[in-house]
């Protein structure tokens, strides 16, 4: 079997005495697009930071690119969300005080590339995100889908190996969601990037190659539809 | 709805006379508006008999011809089993025949929860087939599929609420 992407082996995640996860599997490949589903409280969110880093499993094994990600450093796991990750939250992650602009160049600038540099590659972003003369705006004055685009340009921006995206469109209409998922997807399948996708919502769920269940912290055993 | 396997799974706990099973079959599925009319009834249970899907005991001594009692037989078995283990295509308004599923895989005590999850599947994977179209096809294309996804998005809702209710269900309709 070739290695995953992106890979949690039997892992278990408790807060304080409640249990998120119960020794959950899942396998990320190489540029697929996975959607994590399961009603509230199943554990889906606590997978999706664990496999990112945020937070290591109490037990278990998280591998990225076959090295165990879960035996890193504070410090190294930070580094390599910044490097190697990107993530799209349902609120509030652009720096309201910026621009689109500054938001989009944060995570590159972050990274130590030159200044000039970084603004200019985030402005290439802007006709993909379909925000074209918009860059100039702080965030506060874009509308929730533009601004949900700007955070999908700041999280690729840094061409990451994977992106995470939590209820990406959850505070979003529908007509907004859908362009915010065409453009994950899109520019997922572009780059090369692999997707973890959690959602409540089978439609943005339908944008994946494949969905998994969370239940009760286990990944559901698929079923193969007929 | 489909009648004759509804009727097959209503007599495989126990066999059972024509009007027995047209109340229960009212009761558990007709409600008020769709009551089952003797005539489609005993229609049914004829072409099951020929089909050897069921078999026909009595009318017992003394009793009338309506007191024939209907038993299912290993082929009717055998098409019910098929049945509910068969996802159905999804479509708009498959409530009342995932309803039927539900209530008489719990009633013989069949893997209800795998029966729905069969089904979610099913759902998901020509949901992602309808997002594929809405994504690459003209608009006109993208507004039908929308209607299909929004209702296949309302019968997973359904099947995800039922689900995490079979437990309550199983105890209200056990006999």
């Amino acid at each position: 079997m070739s290695i995953a992407v992106l890979e949690a082996d039997e892992i278990t995640k408790s807060f304080g005495a409640t249990p998120a996860l119960r020794g959950a599997r899942i396998r990320l490949e190489r540029g697929e697009v996975v959607a994590v589903m399961g009603p509230s409280g199943s554990g889906k969110s606590t997978l999706l930071h664990c496999l990112a880093g945020i937070f290591p499993p109490d037990s278990g094994a998280v591998r990225y690119d076959g090295r165990r990600l879960d035996q890193l450093g504070d410090t190294e796991r930070t580094r390599l969300r910044r490097t190697d990750f990107g993530f799209v939250f349902q609120f509030g992650q652009l720096v309201p005080e910026l621009t689109a602009l500054d938001n989009v160049a944060l995570p590159l600038l972050l990274a130590g590339v030159h200044r000039r540099e970084a603004y200019t590659r985030a402005a290439t972003w802007f006709p993909r995100l379909d925000l074209d003369g918009l860059s100039g705006r702080r965030t506060g004055e874009l509308s929730g889908g533009q601004a949900q685009r700007v955070a999908v340009g700041r999280a690729m921006v840094s061409g990451p190996k994977v992106l995470f995206a939590d209820e990406p469109t959850g505070s979003l209409d529908s007509l907004s969601g859908e362009k915010v998922m065409d453009l994950i997807v899109d520019t997922a399948r572009a780059e090369g990037t692999s997707v973890l996708l959690v959602t409540h919502d089978a439609r943005v769920a339908a944008y994946a190659d494949r969905e998994v269940t969370v239940r009760d912290g286990l990944v559901a055993t698929p079923v193969v539809a007929s | 709805m489909n009648v004759p396997t509804t009727l097959l799974g209503l007599l495989e706990p126990e066999p059972s006379h024509g009007y027995e099973l047209k109340r229960e079959y009212d009761t558990l599925f007709g409600g008020d508006t769709r009551p089952l009319s003797f005539g489609q009834l005993y229609g049914t249970l004829a072409r099951l008999e020929r089909d050897g899907q069921i078999a026909m005991h009595g009318p017992e001594q003394g009793e009338g011809p309506e007191r024939k009692r209907y038993v299912i037989t290993t082929n009717g078995v055998g098409q019910l089993e098929r049945w509910l283990a068969e996802p159905e295509r999804p479509e708009p308004m498959l409530q009342a025949t995932l309803y039927a599923k539900v209530v008489l895989a719990l009633l013989s005590n069949r893997p209800a929860a795998e029966y729905l999850d069969a089904q979610r599947a099913a759902h998901h994977a020509r949901m992602r087939e309808l997002t594929t179209l809405r994504r690459t096809g003209p608009l006109r294309q993208a507004l039908l599929a929308d209607y299909g996804l929004f209702h296949l998005e309302a019968d997973l809702r359904w099947i995800d609420l039922t689900t995490a209710r079979l437990d309550q269900l199983r105890k209200e309709i056990s006999r």
